[in-house]
């Protein structure tokens, strides 16, 4: 996109192609002849691994719609169903159901590379928050799937998210009939839920196409923050990155085959093999591992502020934790851009790290005693992190002395070392 | 990697406060804890046994069918391989014993063939919850799980540790009390030491020489409650056997390509670096 | 630009070509379990075949049973119907077919036909049409006491399926 175009069209295919609907131009320019830095380290192959993600969720999930059945009396017999008899059916059932939790482990990586290298500041920041617009459509569309094979964490699980929505002052209650399509979660539900399951990967795949073209405007991000200056800094995208990231995708299919043919429940919860039964609440309602930090933060608010009541303040707290993230370019105030040069915010940064993996732990215990105050405590941090040490630190760090540029700085690497 | 070694530290830290504070708030500790078995489908090398399935199948049949049902347990699975591998013959002889409701037939019933589900105990859910809702045994095994203490639970991720139903169903089977700890009274109900709340409505159903083993194992409620877990993991899993050996298959597989591709990138940014 | 000496591009060239070949495998072994998936899965292969007891089936009585979703006629004929049908001259066929063909050794008395028209699909009206076996509804096949087409537009005789005689009260069909 941003740089000229060397495709030259060989045979005369390509020519009259060309001229037609210069496709294969744009697929040579983005991901053939692409220039990009030359230091990018292994956090730069999450972006491939979450392409090859989405399109696993979307080829399995295509494939287990030809068995499901989205109606209350035979989705769950269904799935079952697919297990047992479908050929092959159990692995695609699997691969799809922990291909949802590989994604979001590595979209949290995506993130966390993010917040860490300075990706979000200018001239990227759209490419963030089309990042972060991702995240969300993921976090809708991985709820609405689980709730599918209605199971008892299925049912209730849609109960509790669809009440948020009751919250809201006023309109709260007629969002949620709207939402719900009756007085409780019941077929409508169910029924829509799979048509919206269905539809909103098309969507996120929309949506990334946007997210690599605004990448390919200025180009990758690097480890040092230092912009690309000249053709020396740069490497073609293929092979050189596209074998990396070919590579990095077969390192994480290892443990993703692990959790397939040898764990396949162990992400999952038992109380999902029970069938959804309105009447019967299950003792521990929990969500899948990705959505705990907000839930944590969710039940960290259990106390009324003026007129906001705890659990508005809750459901507030709780989208509040990721609007937060698109304020992120503007928040940070830095004139250094990754944090490998910034010594104090590493500091802050590995702490909000802690931060997120606490609250994904606590998100799973009771709401109660030490875990309700470590909660508290760590939703604390999460928010003083982007509204506090974000905008504020830059006043207060002395930073390290940026390279030159990206081929120095990769220079300087391999200088003790004696090869020529 | 000091920004790791100060990540690890900081997360273990936390880690074990937390741990301190769990076993505090947790339940468990009213009671004795589950004691975790030894299964043969145990781990990426484990197997169902096929004589554990069938002596499973044989408690099922004579004990538990009475009120448990199993909806989504067809006679033919009995004839697959990786589970209680009677022959086709033998399952068919089994299924005609059994009348499955057909409403397509005269009489509404019939005799079984294998292609049927296990026939429900039940004839309406009313008729069910008359009898306390007895939970349908089909996917059971993989609807229970023994609470873990955190971090124990880190190390399942390493053994692949699916086994947590069967364990609960074991130990739920054998830890029957005559009488409650204290002597209260319970009611109609029984004590247990492993269901959650400790009052459980189903009578102790295992006892000693309740059923007949044809082989050599022991006549006991403790073989009994081992030998129906097993079944009924295997109800709940069926393809277990064959999923493990492809995983095994696969795994060897990506470790090698991985491998051949880790070289080529070498090969390639060879120049480069 | 690293110069390379010229022992290196066979060396090179067979690792990517290798790994090439093994990863085309993975692909090809991802790929076929997604198509295969779309094939008859246990529970519907559990049905491919069924058994059927005879025994109550009288002369000159028929019954349709359901087999692989599909209506199968058994009928027990009656001896005037077994030599009208074994009387008519293979010439007159339009899809020639002796009687015995279409039947078991041993067990002429019973026609086992997949019930349905060889045109476009209906299913024929059993103990009716010009030659006293089947007609068509929707567009006027007649089938003969053995089931063979002998007035009409359709090409062939009524399939008859692969079925055993597992014993003389019991027939398996498929």
């Amino acid at each position: 996109m941003a740089h000229k175009s060397n495709y030259k069209p060989n045979t005369g295919f390509e020519k009259w192609m060309d001229e037609r609907l210069p496709i294969i131009r744009l697929g040579y320019d983005s991901f053939v002849d692409f220039p990009s830095p030359k230091n990018l380290n292994y956090w730069w192959t999450f972006g491939a691994i979450l392409a090859i993600f989405l399109v696993i969720q979307i080829v399995t999930g295509v494939v287990l719609a030809m068995s499901y059945t989205p109606h209350v009396d035979l989705a769950f017999n269904s799935v079952e169903h697919i297990r047992r008899d479908v050929n092959w059916g159990r692995y695609i059932q699997s691969a799809h159901a922990n291909g949802a939790s590989f994604f979001f482990f590595a979209v949290y990586v995506h993130i966390f590379r993010g917040l860490y290298y300075g990706s979000y500041k200018a001239p990227r920041e759209v490419l963030w928050i089309l990042g972060v617009t991702i995240f969300l459509l993921m976090m809708a569309t991985a709820f609405m799937g689980y709730v599918l094979p209605w199971g008892q964490m299925s049912f209730w699980a849609a109960t509790v998210i669809t009440n948020f929505f009751s919250a809201i002052p006023v309109v709260g209650d007629s969002i949620k009939t709207l939402l719900v399509g009756g007085f409780a979660v019941d077929n409508p539900t169910l029924n829509r839920f799979f048509s919206l399951h269905y539809l909103l990967p098309f969507m996120i795949a929309g949506v990334v196409g946007l997210h690599i073209w605004a990448l390919h405007v200025p180009g990758n991000g690097n480890p040092t923050g230092v912009e690309v200056k000249s053709k020396a800094d740069t490497v073609p995208f293929h092979p050189y990155l596209t074998m990396k990231d070919l590579f990095a995708v077969l390192v994480i299919m290892i443990p993703f085959a692990w959790f397939v043919f040898f764990a396949p429940d162990i992400l999952g919860h038992p109380d999902n093999y029970i069938p959804a039964n309105p009447l019967v609440t299950p003792p521990h309602i929990v969500p899948e591992w990705y959505f705990l930090p907000f839930y944590a933060i969710l039940r960290a608010i259990d106390f009324n502020v003026g007129p906001i009541d705890s659990k508005l303040g809750g459901v507030i707290m709780m989208f509040a934790s990721i609007v937060v993230w698109f304020f992120v370019p503007w928040l940070d105030r830095s004139k250094v851009r990754s944090g490998a040069f910034r010594p104090m915010f590493k500091w802050f940064y590995w702490l909000w790290v802690v931060s997120f993996v606490a609250l994904t732990y606590l998100g799973a215990q009771p709401a109660e005693g030490v875990y309700l105050f470590f909660a508290k405590l760590s939703t604390a941090y999460y928010f003083g992190y982007f509204l506090v040490i974000l905008p504020f630190l830059p006043r207060i760090e002395t930073t390290k002395p940026l390279p030159a540029s990206i081929s120095e700085s990769v220079l300087a690497k391999s200088a003790p070392k004696a090869a020529e | 990697m000091k920004q790791f070694t100060k990540l690890i530290s900081a997360v273990l830290l936390a880690a074990s406060t937390l741990s301190a504070g769990s076993a505090i708030a947790a339940g468990g500790s009213d009671g004795p804890d589950p004691v975790l078995q030894e299964w043969s489908f145990a781990g990426i090398f484990g197997k169902y046994d096929k004589e554990q399935l069938q002596r499973g199948f044989q408690v099922f049949q004579e004990v538990c069918s009475a009120c448990h049902a199993a909806d989504l347990f067809s006679f033919r699975m009995l004839s697959k391989k990786g589970g209680t591998e009677y022959s086709e013959a033998q399952v068919k002889e089994l299924a005609k014993q059994y009348d499955i409701v057909d409403l397509e037939v005269e009489d509404g019933t019939r005799p079984g063939i294998p292609a049927d589900a296990w026939p429900n105990p039940y004839e309406t859910p009313l008729d069910l919850q008359a009898a306390n809702s007895p939970p349908d045994f089909s996917v059971l095994a993989k609807a229970r799980n023994v609470p873990q203490k955190f971090p124990n639970w880190i190390g399942n991720y390493f053994t692949a540790y699916q086994e947590g139903g069967a364990d609960y169903i074991y130990n739920l089977l054998v830890g029957y009390h005559d009488e409650a700890p204290h002597g209260e009274d319970i009611g109609d109900l029984y004590y247990n030491d492993h269901f959650p709340g400790h009052k459980i409505a189903m009578a102790p159903p295992l006892s000693d020489e309740l059923v007949d083993y044809e082989g050599s194992a022991p006549e006991t409620t403790e073989q009994y409650a081992k030998d129906i877990a097993a079944f009924m993991m295997w109800v709940a899993e069926p393809d277990m056997n064959s999923r493990k050996e492809l995983g095994f298959r696969v795994l060897l597989f990506l470790i090698l390509l991985t491998g051949m591709m880790y070289l080529v990138k070498r090969r390639l940014w060879k120049d480069v670096h | 630009m690293a110069t390379q000496s010229t022992s290196e591009p066979n060396r090179r060239d067979f690792l990517y070509i290798a790994t090439g070949a093994v990863g085309a495998v993975g692909v090809g072994a991802v790929a076929w379990p997604l198509v295969d998936q779309m094939n008859p899965d246990a529970s519907t292969l559990a049905l491919a075949s069924i058994e059927l007891d005879i025994s109550s089936i009288e002369v000159g009585q028929s019954v349709t049973v359901k087999w692989r979703g599909k209506p199968v006629f058994v009928r027990r004929r009656t001896s005037s119907e077994i030599e009208e049908a074994k009387a008519v001259p293979l010439e007159d066929l339009k899809d020639p077919a002796s009687d015995a063909e279409r039947v078991k050794e041993g067990h002429e008395e019973w026609l086992v036909m997949i019930g349905v028209c060889t045109h476009l699909g209906c299913i024929p009206v059993g103990e009716a049409g010009d030659y006293k076996g089947w007609f068509c509804p929707c567009h006027g096949s007649h089938y003969d006491t053995a089931g063979r087409i002998r007035k009409g537009p359709a090409p062939e005789n009524l399939i008859v399926p692969e079925y055993d005689f597992l014993s003389d009260t019991v027939i398996k069909i498929g």
